[in-house]
């Protein structure tokens, strides 16, 4: 049985991706199996998270492995000042996959070449997030029957936001009709995404939701943090541009869908949750399948 | 005309068309320390039909190879190597950029973990885009041009 690591989508082929979809479909609704009985499944969660975790925990329980849990960072040896790949290589020790999540880009990267075992990337610093965004697409896949040709907007942090990144760069991958990038300047994307963008699809920048509300199949949300800004004044000025209520969901198309990466603060009203437009909770629900799906794929139990 | 400053070389390198002001960086970036005990040669901001001004540095009795002299092209893309045997230009070559610069520049970003203190990690940087100069990060993809790289050297 061979590993793999999944620490970047960007290290995946189409075939790849769509391989991991059509396995989360199979566990969906997720029900209990033993195709990884016996096998361990370390969480090395360098930065706090509870969702992300939970889920992958409760992926690996349903597919008859259990978890090792490195615990919080204040409470490891990390906070007796012991380095994070000596951490890691003997974390390693005990489980036969990792999954990292950490403060610093390429921090699974590294992980992955420092360690024998598979190691799955759940957020690196601002950098990517591949799991949300393999369940960004399946919650696209199941509700809009289709991940090509769809008018697709993604709003709010796209410099620092990890499932931002990923998403913009997954979503790109698979012809859009057109996509709109949707921030305050100072949060627009990184040169290395704009890069890679500008090779595959059409994209535009646009600072105002408004303008482009009307067309979107898909609206992506993300949060826009308070300590991005410099200046605070600017935070306030620009932050109710980005909030979805009603009131911008006026002109949206009936069968626009609202994604979130959750969670939220603010960024979407909760007058929006009861409406058809909001689909974020059933994209948090989606976590599980999609989780399960790479578990398997990176222990090698991929393609069944 | 700067023939006459420094005595030609009998045999060795001459690192020709530097920009000017650089020769040291080159120095430094082949190794060379002056304790080696041969002789070096540097002349800086001599008259140049090419580049107005240019820096040149002549080794004695030192052969480049183009393996070794391509990490030149971070602050000397101009540069051009002549190996000398017997006071002639025996092979004259330009430089192209590394494929691959590995623990030679850091990282600029300083949330990047190859610049993590402490930690057993090389920065390694991949080159995109040969016609730009541009390279990648490997570990957190952040796009770095070869104009910025002087700042970055790791030494």
């Amino acid at each position: 049985m061979s590993g793999r690591d999944l620490v970047d989508l960007e290290d995946l082929d189409e075939g790849e991706i769509r391989e991991i979809l059509r396995m989360a479909s199979g566990h969906d609704p997720p029900r209990a199996t033993r195709t990884l009985d016996g096998k361990i499944l370390g969480l090395a969660f360098f930065e706090p998270s509870t969702r992300t975790k939970a889920s992958f925990t409760s992926a690996m329980l349903r597919l008859g492995g259990s978890v090792v849990d490195m615990g919080e960072p204040s409470t490891t040896s990390l906070a007796k000042g012991e380095g994070f790949s000596d951490t890691l290589r003997i974390l390693s020790g005990y489980c036969d996959a990792l999954v990292i999540r950490h403060k610093l880009d390429g921090a699974a990267r590294y992980a992955s070449e420092l360690l024998d075992i598979p190691v799955v990337n759940a957020g690196d610093g601002s950098r990517a997030h591949p799991t949300q965004a393999l369940l960004d697409l399946y919650t696209i896949g199941k509700i809009k029957g289709r991940l090509e040709g769809l008018s697709v907007g993604v709003l709010g942090d796209l410099k620092y936001g990890r499932a931002a990144n990923s998403f913009i760069l997954a979503i790109s991958r698979f012809s859009p009709k057109v996509l709109y990038l949707i921030s305050p300047p100072l949060l627009r994307p990184r040169r290395e995404v704009l890069e890679a963008l500008r090779r595959r699809t059409d994209f535009r920048i646009v600072e105002n939701p408004r303008d482009v509300i009307g067309e979107l199949d898909i609206l992506y949300v993300t949060r826009i943090q308070r300590e991005r800004f410099p200046d605070p004044e600017e935070y306030e000025r620009v932050k109710n541009s980005y909030v979805v209520d009603l009131e911008l969901l006026k002109e949206a198309r009936e069968d626009l869908r609202i994604l979130h990466p959750l969670p939220r603060v603010g960024e979407i009203r909760n007058e929006v949750d009861g409406t058809p437009f909001a689909a974020y909770f059933e994209q948090a629900r989606n976590g599980v399948p999609v989780r399960m799906a790479v578990l398997e794929w990176v222990l090698g139990h991929g393609g069944a | 005309m700067e023939e006459l400053r420094v005595r030609r070389i009998r045999e060795g390198t001459v690192i020709d068309h530097i920009p000017p002001g650089k020769a040291l960086k080159v120095l430094s970036i082949l190794g060379i320390s002056g304790s080696e005990g041969t002789v070096v040669a540097v002349l800086m901001n001599v008259e140049s039909r090419k580049l107005g001004k240019k820096d040149i540095v002549k080794l004695e009795g030192r052969f480049l190879t183009r393996d070794e002299v391509d990490e030149i092209a971070l602050v000397a893309p101009t540069a051009t190597i002549n190996i000398i045997r017997d006071y002639e230009v025996a092979e004259k070559f330009s430089l192209t950029l590394p494929k691959v610069l590995e623990g030679i520049v850091r990282c600029p970003n300083p949330r990047c973990v190859s610049n993590v203190p402490g930690e057993p990690v090389v920065s390694r940087l991949e080159l995109v885009d040969p016609e730009r100069g541009l390279y990648r990060c490997h570990y957190c993809g952040r796009l770095v041009e070869v104009s910025e790289m002087e700042e970055l050297l790791l030494q």
